[in-house]
């Protein structure tokens, strides 16, 4: 019996080593998350009051941290919070960054998919290499193209197309282009390992019922690629939400992202509680979609066999 | 099914039972298999044989029995503990290391001296013919190349029990047929015990000394491959090894030294005794080549019936023949073409006679 | 129709391609310039360059961010495999389903969170202990907790369509549970093991987010220092430091490539000398 011992003790250091790491830098953090989304904002000395008075006993739990985030307490009607706009507003650039990517990066995966096979790999290693070098230094050159004095001002001009420079740094045009630009990437390399596996037969099987490329394009290879439309989709909608980096860079005040509103909250009012109640609604916000996905793509699997 | 002479045996498993989420893989098998044998567990996939050997091995834990092996006890022991190795259906070679140090795996494990690990291995390198390979990589060798090196690597460590499985699976045929005498040369010439797990029957026949067909992870027979060819223990023996025909039927005879039995082609007189009732199903079980079949009545009088030839398969050396019976029952005929001596030949659709002699077939009750 | 199918097909190709690299040529082109401008290029001058070899700031962050990185990549290699195996080889244990939950988490979750929830926890254990201080200590464990779920992805894929009949003939040979995996395994995962520390050291050096939060006073990765600068407006120096990366990371992938042609063409050779 003395084998079966050391088999389950190194076992039980296999699983111990990352559990125990992750139980103390995912799952404690989260619950303190939790904790002080429900304190009352402290003092100059402690940024929160504690959530158990331990003289009188008493719990105080400040779900007012929660509804002030949907409901001003100066008045106003449900949901005509500047946080509720905030989460909406992220959710909409999200969903546009999405789509925008979806139908930019489809016929090109596409067509990388259907290039030769030699030539695969080199055009993948092409789609790969701007992501290898720093996304934050790309965002930033997006800055200096889009400027009143930039590049593509400059260009536009020359050509005649417009005789003063357009304003199209921080806006909300320029901080959609920098979201599609950098995770363009992460809806191109899913669809592609979707089509590429793809039957080719299966179109010649429609050509040869009688059915127009543009027709079997729609009837056969996108429903074909359903799996891999919405793996690229949530691929790049779930992390979009939270944007911080590119509203900041190339953002605008109207552009206003859930992101930022966690951090002013935090390091500008140093409201501790409302900024862990807003991380929090945004945590939930995003297991949404994601309870769905892994429902729809469970569904499947369980289909097929 | 009990083996004979169980007490004596090298490797003995008693009861052994095995069931995964409920179903029973392994079901009380008890086997007994003498030191130096190479015994084959024959059945098609999902007979539990592979489970068996597994068992053997130590990646598999029974669920009850034992297995004993030179009389000791292989429960709780780890398979790094057994002295058993196996020879993996896909040989299961280290693709980062090259042969020398593949063959030299084990013996390292074990700690032995360098000087002793290198002469071993140079031993396994001459019993295999792989000398000049011994710095190449898996990747680099040929099938028949890799299983020697699993061959090899297998029996380095000197192990009191080889096991084999599938071990001619891999390989194209021509090279199997080969490949299947070089291995028995090189096990018998070590003399390790060996037990083979195989679903091919021919390669089973071939290299085993003695065979146990499964089914449903139930032992049928155990038996050498003639016992178990002529003197099949049931239907499902008799109809998985070879080909055969089966006339279900009823005993109408019964006495000590013949019986006969009623089917639908008429009255088959066997040539031996069977213990049991008069008028029980039976079926009565006559191999291909015992069959001899002729447009012309022939002399003899007994097990003679007649038939239609529906089907010819010309296989150079023999042909076969499938003569539809009175009854519509489905007669295959083995004939060797030896020159014509006087018999017309036969050819679709002719009726003809064929016969066999009383004791070419045998009764089964099962 | 088929032909100008494939017309578009090539027209759409170099379309996202010149958008993908648009930003890169124009940084490398700009990086040259001799003032400040971002529209005309005025001339070829090294002075960015010049400038980037005198300014602490950047060299400092990037010394900083090669640290926290590869630290944080060799960490992030080992409790990813660690967390890998145990996904992959253990079905069945207490505390599975929330062991994978908090694994894949990281994933998913945005930055901001990450790094608020870290936050707190460092400032919560400085309360308690008075350490740690936030700096680099505190950045890396940020970016090990993000690098370890990416890195365990590239790895548990490897882990599986791995052959398992090696590992089982290692513990027939005579190996022991941690042998089998030190000389077996070990071996045949290894460049997964690789990928999973490149993935978390690229993480780690590009990362602004987490490091804004878990950084102290005075302690500045590059990408803070970058992030800074591009808040205050435009800075040619970050045009050669971009370069001078891009160039580098160029010469990778170049030097990969042919490293992996030659290692397939060696292969082939050696396949076929059977």
């Amino acid at each position: 019996m003395a084998a079966r011992s050391t088999f389950s003790l190194g076992k039980r250091f296999v699983i111990g080593v990352p559990f125990a790491w992750l139980l103390v830098f995912f799952f404690l953090p989260f619950l303190i998350l939790l904790y002080i989304s429900f304190v009352d904002m402290g003092n100059d000395i402690s940024p929160f009051k504690p959530l158990w008075n331990a003289e009188t006993g008493v719990l105080s739990l400040k779900y007012d941290n929660y509804g002030s985030i949907f409901q001003s307490p100066d008045g106003g009607g449900l949901f005509q919070t500047l946080y509720v706009e905030a989460y909406l507003r992220s959710i909409g650039y999200a969903l546009c960054t999405a789509v925008l990517c979806l139908v930019l990066g489809y016929p090109f995966a596409y067509f990388i998919a259907r290039s030769k096979p030699g030539v695969r790999p080199a055009l993948l290693m092409m789609v790969m290499l701007p992501f290898w070098t720093s996304f934050l230094l790309r965002v930033y050159a997006w800055k200096g193209i889009l400027a009143d004095q930039g590049v593509l001002n400059r260009l536009l001009m020359l050509v005649g197309l417009t005789d003063e420079p357009i304003l199209m740094l921080y806006t909300n045009v320029s901080m959609l282009l920098g979201m599609t630009y950098v995770y363009l990437p992460f809806m191109v390399l899913p669809l592609y390992a979707n089509l590429v596996k793809m039957d080719v037969r299966l179109l010649e099987a429609a050509y040869d019922l009688g059915a127009s490329p543009v027709k079997a394009f729609w009837l056969v290879t996108v429903p074909l690629s359903r799996a891999g439309i919405l793996a690229g989709f949530m691929l790049v909608f779930i992390p979009c939400v939270g944007e911080f980096v590119i509203p900041s860079l190339l953002g605008g005040p109207q552009t206003l992202m859930i992101g930022r509103v966690v951090w002013d909250e935090m390091f500008t009012s140093n409201n501790w509680p409302r900024a862990t109640a807003l991380a929090v609604v945004m945590i939930v916000l995003i297991v949404a979609p994601l309870a769905f996905y892994y429902h729809h793509t469970g569904k499947a699997a369980d289909a097929r066999t | 099914m009990a083996d004979k002479g169980m007490a004596q045996g090298y490797l003995v498993t008693e009861h052994l039972v095995k069931r995964f989420d409920g179903a029973l893989a392994v079901d009380d098998v008890s086997l007994s298999i003498a030191k130096g044998e190479i015994f084959a567990l024959l059945g098609s996939s999902g007979c539990g044989k592979s489970t068996l050997l597994r068992m053997l091995a130590g990646f598999e834990q029974p669920g009850a029995g034992r297995i004993l092996l030179g009389g000791q006890d292989m429960a709780g022991i780890a398979p790094y503990e057994r002295p058993i190795n196996m020879m993996f259906q896909s040989y299961a070679l280290f693709p980062h290391l090259d042969v020398w140090e593949n063959i030299a795996f084990g013996l390292k494990r074990e700690g032995l001296p360098r000087a002793d690990i290198q002469r071993r291995v140079g031993e396994m390198l001459d019993l295999v013919q792989l000398g000049e390979f011994a710095k190449r990589k898996p990747h680099q060798l040929s099938g028949g190349q890799q299983q020697r090196v699993a061959l090899a690597r297998s029996l380095a460590k000197r192990p009191k029990l080889l096991l084999l499985d599938e071990p001619l699976g891999a390989l194209d045929k021509k090279l199997r047929e080969k490949t299947q005498f070089e291995l028995v040369n090189i096990i018998e010439q070590v003399g390790v015990t060996c037990v083979m797990v195989t679903h091919d029957q021919e390669e089973a026949m071939t290299m085993a000394s003695r065979i146990a067909v499964m089914s449903r992870g139930r032992v049928l027979q155990v038996g050498t491959p003639q016992e178990v060819y002529e003197h099949p223990a049931n239907r499902f023996v008799a109809d998985f090894i070879g080909n055969v025909n089966l006339f279900e039927g009823r005993l109408s005879v019964d006495e000590a030294d013949h019986c006969a039995v009623h089917t639908g082609i008429g009255e088959i007189q066997v040539g031996h005794g069977v213990s049991g009732t008069l008028n029980m199903p039976v079926a009565l079980a006559v191999r291909p080549e015992k069959l001899e079949i002729s447009r012309e009545r022939p002399v003899v009088v007994k097990n003679v019936f007649s038939g239609q030839v529906r089907e010819i398969a010309y296989f150079g050396s023999y042909s076969t023949y499938i003569v539809v019976a009175s009854d519509g029952t489905r007669v295959r005929i083995t004939e060797s073409n030896t020159s014509r001596d006087g018999r017309s030949p036969i050819t679709w659709d002719d009726a003809v006679f064929f016969w066999w002699d009383d004791a070419a077939g045998i009764v089964l009750r099962d | 129709m088929r032909g100008t199918f494939k017309h578009f097909g090539k027209f759409w190709l170099a379309l996202v391609f010149a958008f993908l690299y648009a930003p890169l040529l124009f940084m490398v082109v700009f990086s040259f310039n001799s003032t400040r401008q971002d529209a005309v290029f005025t001339g070829f001058s090294w002075r960015w360059y010049a400038a980037l070899t005198t300014d602490t700031r950047i060299i400092d962050g990037f010394w900083l961010s090669l640290k926290v990185a590869t630290i944080t990549g060799v960490l992030s290699a080992v409790l990813a495999t660690f967390a890998a195996f145990v996904l992959v080889r253990y079905r069945r244990f207490g505390g599975r389903t929330a062991f994978s939950g908090m694994v894949n988490a990281p994933l998913v979750m945005p930055e901001v969170v990450i790094g608020l929830s870290l936050l707190l926890l460092m400032v919560g254990v400085q309360n308690l202990f008075g350490w740690p201080q936030r700096g680099m200590l505190t950045i890396i464990l940020g970016h090990t907790l993000l690098g370890m779920s990416y890195g365990m992805v590239v790895i548990q894929s490897r882990l599986q369509e791995m052959d398992r009949s090696i590992e089982e003939a290692a513990m027939d040979l005579g190996a022991r549970p941690h042998q089998v995996f030190l000389l077996v395994t070990l071996p045949n995962i290894f460049q997964a093991i690789l990928a999973a520390f490149l993935l978390a050291f690229t993480l780690s050096f590009d990362d602004v987010v987490i490091a804004e939060f878990l950084s102290g006073p005075g302690v500045n990765t590059l990408p803070q220092v970058i992030f800074g600068y591009a808040r205050r407006g435009i800075n040619p120096t970050i045009y050669a430091a971009a370069t001078l990366l891009i160039v580098t990371v160029t010469l990778a992938v170049v030097a990969y490539s042919l490293w992996v042609a030659r290692q397939t063409r060696q292969r082939a050779r050696e396949t076929a000398v059977v």
